[in-house]
């Protein structure tokens, strides 16, 4: 125990913990648009998808922090529109056209990383290290978590009618279009900050899991954002405090927090829970 | 169902009912890619009435209705709402879609939906007025809905579902309803309460124009038809259009 206040004190620890719940809440935060949008998978795929756009940046630019940002977004855009372009003029279906497409190059951005020598990156990318986080890293989680919630604040309202109702929405003059955009430059946002946190394998459920705990808890669209942001942040900083002691990897740890409380909700959940049926 | 009090649906916003609103078509052509999927379409329809548009599949009714919503833009041709284009009066339309289309999981509550249709004078920061609040209320009144205000919209019967939209409508305070199959999935009560409603809001001032792919029950339920393949065969009183003649046109086999 005392070897844990000791480590709690050292400002790697006390950073980390931040990391936690910034990131938690941010992607607690935006996983409710992935819950309402019906596009968890899609944006699993997306996750992968950003390796090579990482691998190119650091290629082309060193192994900067606004680099792998704009390689990660610019990765996304490819692949997500990549695959809608392909769809619409194949005889593929989209889901199918993005598997091939993510998997693809995910297998690229891997060969041109390990080609960099940078193993330990990879690993780091794949799986999660917030200990690895350093200042500059936290100050863009924050910065990315401020983007989210003042972004989606703002829209709130047309947002939601164009979740719900997209062709109504457009009768009211909702640019519906350029929400969609919006929501999927945000979801690419946090998804880089979470690669650091949780890595590329497991952000899909950090992303997720939040909103979807809150789903089963509550009927009220708005309450998925603020509920998914108190989930994530606080899932994430109980994960930190449990995987000292327990020896747990940190990425993981917060996966199956959250795991584990969306187990909760779906039996006990007094609206929706099993036992209510 | 339409509750007495109600009964005159044109209110809010002050102005006064004009009794000629009427929507003109005239040659609008519109489509899809290259080909078009409606060519040289031309009726006229005053409010007050329940138009049906009645074809085969892929005869061009969800393309007519996209293209009156404003969501398909036409390729040529005008559509006129008391002689000026009805694209400058988007507030006038209200867009109902179809049930199969819409996420009933949607954490949303009846009264959140209806609130959805005073998104037009509220904007995307205006706090909701006494005047809107109560314009919602009417909406909610005037369909039965207060005792379901609360629940969330998954929680109710078809019939239920399809008042909420049309509640939605009324708080938008639109002239122009355009509903995609509404009566797709209702059992017999639940479509004869539902023609009851929509000949109500008619009545009152509202011009209803749905898609509808039941020849058998047309004529109960629309006082006008419109009969589409790609193509305008007909359109006027639904006994008139709805001929074996007319019929055989829109449905024999090319």
């Amino acid at each position: 125990m005392n070897e844990f206040l000791q480590f709690l004190s050292e400002p790697l620890a006390q950073r980390s913990l931040w990391a936690c719940g910034v990131i938690g809440f941010s992607n607690g935060f935006v996983s409710a648009l992935v819950v309402l949008r019906r596009s968890s998978l899609q944006i699993g795929t997306l996750s992968c998808a950003l390796l090579p756009g990482i691998a190119l940046a650091i290629l082309l630019f060193g192994l900067f922090q606004l680099s792998i940002l704009l390689g990660a977004v610019l990765a996304g855009l490819l692949v997500g529109l990549g695959s809608l372009f392909v769809s619409r003029t194949s005889r593929m279906d989209h889901d199918t056209a993005l598997s091939v497409l993510h998997t693809t190059a995910f297998a690229l951005g891997y060969i041109i990383l390990i080609g960099l020598g940078l193993q330990q990156k990879v690993d780091d990318w794949l799986f999660g290290n917030i200990m690895s986080m350093g200042d500059a890293d936290l100050w863009i989680a924050y910065i990315i978590g401020a983007i989210a919630v003042l972004s989606i604040t703002a829209a709130q309202r047309p947002l939601l009618i164009s979740l719900f109702d997209p062709r109504a929405a457009a009768t009211m003059g909702i640019p519906t279009r350029l929400l969609n955009y919006g929501i999927f430059t945000l979801i690419i946002l946090v998804l880089v900050s979470s690669l650091q946190a949780v890595g590329a394998f497991l952000t899909l459920g950090l992303l997720v899991a939040p909103a979807a705990t809150m789903y089963l808890l509550t009927d009220r669209a708005t309450w998925l954002f603020w509920g998914g942001g108190l989930i994530g942040g606080l899932g994430a900083i109980a994960a930190f405090f449990l995987s000292y002691p327990l020896g747990w990897h940190l990425g993981a740890t917060i996966i199956v927090v959250l795991g584990v409380l969306f187990l909760l909700a779906y039996i006990f959940s007094p609206r929706y829970g099993l036992l209510r049926r | 169902m339409v509750n007495g009090q109600h009964d005159h649906i044109c209110w809010g916003g002050g102005h006064h009912h004009h009794p000629h609103h009427h929507l003109v078509l005239r040659r609008v052509t519109a489509g899809y890619g290259s080909e078009p999927a409606l060519q040289d379409i031309s009726f006229e329809a005053a409010c007050g009435s329940t138009l049906a548009l009645i074809g085969p599949n892929g005869a061009g009714k969800s393309t007519l209705l996209n293209a009156l919503a404003g969501l398909l833009p036409i390729w040529s041709g005008d559509i006129l709402w008391n002689n000026t284009p009805l694209a400058s009066h988007m507030n006038e339309i209200a867009y109902l879609p179809q049930r199969s289309e819409v996420d009933w999981q949607f954490p949303i509550t009846v009264r959140q939906l209806v609130e959805m249709g005073r998104y037009p004078s509220v904007g995307m920061w205006g706090a909701m007025r006494p005047h809107d609040k109560e314009i919602v209320d009417k909406a909610i009144c005037t369909l039965g809905l207060q005792d379901l205000q609360n629940r969330q919209i998954g929680a109710l019967s078809g019939g239920q579902q399809q008042r909420c939209f049309l509640a939605r409508a009324l708080a938008q305070e639109a002239h122009i309803l355009l509903l995609d199959e509404p009566f797709t999935g209702l059992d017999v009560p639940g479509s004869e309460a539902l023609a009851e409603l929509l000949r109500a809001l008619a009545h009152e001032g509202r011009l209803v124009i749905a898609s509808h792919h039941d020849l058998a029950t047309a004529p109960q339920i629309f006082d006008q038809a419109l009969l589409l393949r790609r193509k305008l065969i007909d359109a006027g009183p639904v006994a008139d259009v709805l001929t074996p003649q007319n019929l055989n046109k829109a449905f024999a086999h090319a």
